[in-house]
């Protein structure tokens, strides 16, 4: 793995070819350890491009009941920033591994040591979903010094003379946030995503990746067909992580059924 | 012109990007609506005839006789509503009004911010929707009954202890949601930018007249200001007129709780250690290694909260402000004991800065801000009293 944090996530990108990048969102220690890294493999062999692992955080603003609760879990049973990104070790000599983590926890270690930690783990790229452009500077210097792409969200309330400053110092891809919302499953209208994404690929030469809400195989192939060039499934996920049984079992056969509607998708 | 984002290194809008336009829209309102006399006219009349502005400053003549020294209370008890939280809520509700927002959401730890904001909302004729712990439910029940009177939605909060941490966190999570049609009226001057600069502005009122009416009655200015500090509102709307008086001492008195040593208080400017980032802004709060927000413990609802408003850190840093933390159990006494000598029933947030005076007389006149009335507090008092 000598290559970057950032040309790794192009090149996966790239090796998806003409069918939308598939990236799961995994929780860190949910149900627990062993098991994420489990799911985290069966995510892999269905057919991921990328991986997209949580740093479960006490506080997530930006997510819906599902992710909350399953961070919650994984915190009550003593998950730790270091066990994640002993997760993400595991996984990333695979695919690319984007950690998502909350502000207050790369702060915690402080933004370089923690840009300097996700580098050791051999994850990719870093997305902080409650750090904004504005508040963005440090970690984005720290990230680049470290190989890391520092992804930043676009919403659909996003203004043009935001977007394009968020574009233009983004790293990695855009990832879009399809809803004005937290994250969940919701019935989403396609005929909404498309200008949305338009937009968004009119201010960047990066790919540009949908989540928030998208739940369905349906919904992840009409994202594709409305221009996504990857889809990040969350909440589904790990709602079926939760529900007991064999969990990497369940959510590999999902992200197979996503994986096999975004190949039927192409055209 | 444009309004403090950070003190010092403190303060920030850490929110999701769904959120950030909105915050520019809530400035550019706010501006907009502070610069027209229009608007400053319609509060001032409504803080007049329907708040009852000003409060009184009552100089209590049984406390000043228990602890050595002269002492008024600014009385936001006496304010419709029973705190200081109308002062906020109501400048909030009608810029609401004005931007065109038919909902508003609050969080509410206590009840009297939730009470308030139900109150501008029916008095303004818009959707409230109140979130709260439930563990908050439980021991502020007269307050939950008084927002569903007034019509509002009180929405229970089942995550993490159920307490006012939580409430704020689902009532952002609503505004992600429903950022287009709602305004978050947050209680304390606490939240991402411009929010702590809006709630300091509009709770100012309890320092400037409290300032005014001592200059007046006294002819002096106090030798010390003492207010309690959850989210910190009461404490820098009234700290905000004395700050550039360097002779005036500033106290925020915070939630011990069981005792800084135990871990289980409510009071993260005292206990220092690393700021952190919690609802939208960087200050002092409760936090493990890893950046995990703890919770925190107070017998008053009020002030059961791990973070901070961001500019009492640095009120806390430049020394300008000291802050002192007292336990349940001198809130507790002080609450009975104001009762008793004053017959004027406190809530149990004030009672930590009474709590305070009673244990460190100055000999010199004090000002202490009576943020509120204890009322909704009896049931859980009385408990606790049983309890010992």
């Amino acid at each position: 793995m000598s290559d970057s944090g950032v040309e790794r996530i192009a090149a996966a990108f790239a090796a998806a070819g003409k069918r939308a990048a598939l990236m799961p969102y995994l929780m860190g220690g949910f149900p627990d350890r062993d098991a994420s890294v489990a799911i985290g493999e069966a995510c892999i062999a269905a057919g991921a491009d990328l991986l997209e692992l949580g740093v479960p955080f006490s506080d997530p603003l930006a997510d819906g009941p599902v992710i909350h609760a399953a961070a919650t879990r994984a915190l009550a049973a003593g998950t730790t920033v270091a066990d994640v990104l002993q997760v993400a070790e595991r996984l990333a000599g695979r695919v690319p591994v984007i950690v998502m983590a909350y502000t207050n926890t790369v702060l915690a270690a402080g933004v370089e040591r923690f840009c300097e930690r996700l580098a050791q783990s051999g994850a990719a790229g870093v997305i902080a979903p409650d750090l904004p452009y504005e508040e963005g500077g440090e970690l984005a210097a720290a990230a680049e010094r470290h190989g890391i792409a520092l992804v930043p969200l676009i919403a659909p309330t996003t203004t043009a003379e935001r977007l394009a400053a968020i574009a233009a110092r983004a790293s990695g891809f855009l990832y879009v946030v399809s809803v004005t919302g937290t994250t969940g499953e919701r019935a989403s209208d396609a005929a909404e995503l498309a200008p949305l994404l338009a937009r968004a690929k009119a201010a960047t030469q990066l790919p540009v990746a949908l989540g928030f809400g998208i739940a369905t195989p349906a919904q992840a192939a009409a994202a594709a067909a409305a221009g996504a060039d990857g889809v990040i499934i969350g909440s589904r996920l790990v709602r079926a992580a939760g529900e007991g049984g064999d969990a990497p079992v369940a959510v590999g056969r999902l992200v197979g059924e996503f994986a096999k509607a975004l190949s039927a998708s192409v055209p | 012109m444009a309004l403090a984002h950070r003190y010092g290194p403190y303060g920030g809008q850490y929110v999701p990007e769904t959120l950030m336009p909105a915050l520019a829209e809530l400035e550019a309102a706010w501006l907009e609506a502070w610069g027209d006399d229009g608007f400053r006219g319609q509060l001032a009349q409504l803080a007049r005839d329907y708040v009852g502005r000003p409060s009184p400053l009552y100089e209590a003549r049984a406390l000043s006789a228990r602890v050595g020294h002269p002492v008024h209370l600014k009385r936001e008890d006496l304010n419709h509503t029973g705190s200081h939280k109308i002062n906020n809520a109501l400048g909030q509700a009608l810029l609401a009004k004005r931007m065109g927002k038919p909902r508003v959401i609050a969080e509410t730890g206590a009840g009297q911010h939730g009470v308030a904001a139900a109150t501008a909302a029916a008095l303004l004729d818009l959707e409230c929707v109140v979130y709260m712990g439930e563990e908050d439910i439980r021991r502020q029940a007269p307050n939950v009954q008084r927002m569903e009177l007034l019509g509002a939605t009180v929405e229970p909060v089942t995550a993490g202890a159920r307490t006012l941490k939580e409430a704020v966190s689902a009532a952002i999570r609503d505004w992600v949601e429903n950022v287009a049609t709602t305004h978050y009226i947050i209680g304390s001057a606490v939240g991402p930018a411009p929010y702590p600069a809006i709630v300091r502005e509009l709770q100012r009122v309890i320092g400037d007249e409290a300032r005014a009416q001592l200059l007046e009655r006294a002819g002096r200015l106090p030798a010390r200001v003492i207010a309690c500090v959850g989210g910190g509102s009461n404490a820098i709307g009234t700290f905000a007129a004395f700050l550039d008086d360097a002779a005036v001492e500033l106290i925020g008195v915070e939630a011990a709780g069981e005792g800084l040593e135990t871990g289980r208080h409510g009071a993260p400017l005292s206990a220092g250690g690393r700021a952190g980032v919690l609802h939208g802004s960087l200050s002092a709060v409760l936090q493990d290694d890893d950046g995990q927000i703890l919770e925190a413990h107070s017998v008053s609802a009020g002030l059961d909260y791990p973070g901070s408003g961001p500019e009492h850190a640095q009120l806390r840093d430049t020394g300008r402000v000291r802050y002192a933390a007292v336990t349940d159990a001198q809130a507790l006494a002080a609450f009975r004991e104001l009762t008793r000598l004053e017959g004027i029933i406190p809530a149990l947030e004030p009672a930590h800065a009474i709590a305070w005076l009673l244990e460190n007389g100055s000999g010199e006149l004090d000002l202490v801000c009576l943020s509120g009335r204890g009322d909704k507090d009896l049931a859980e008092v009385l408990t606790l009293g049983e309890a010992r």
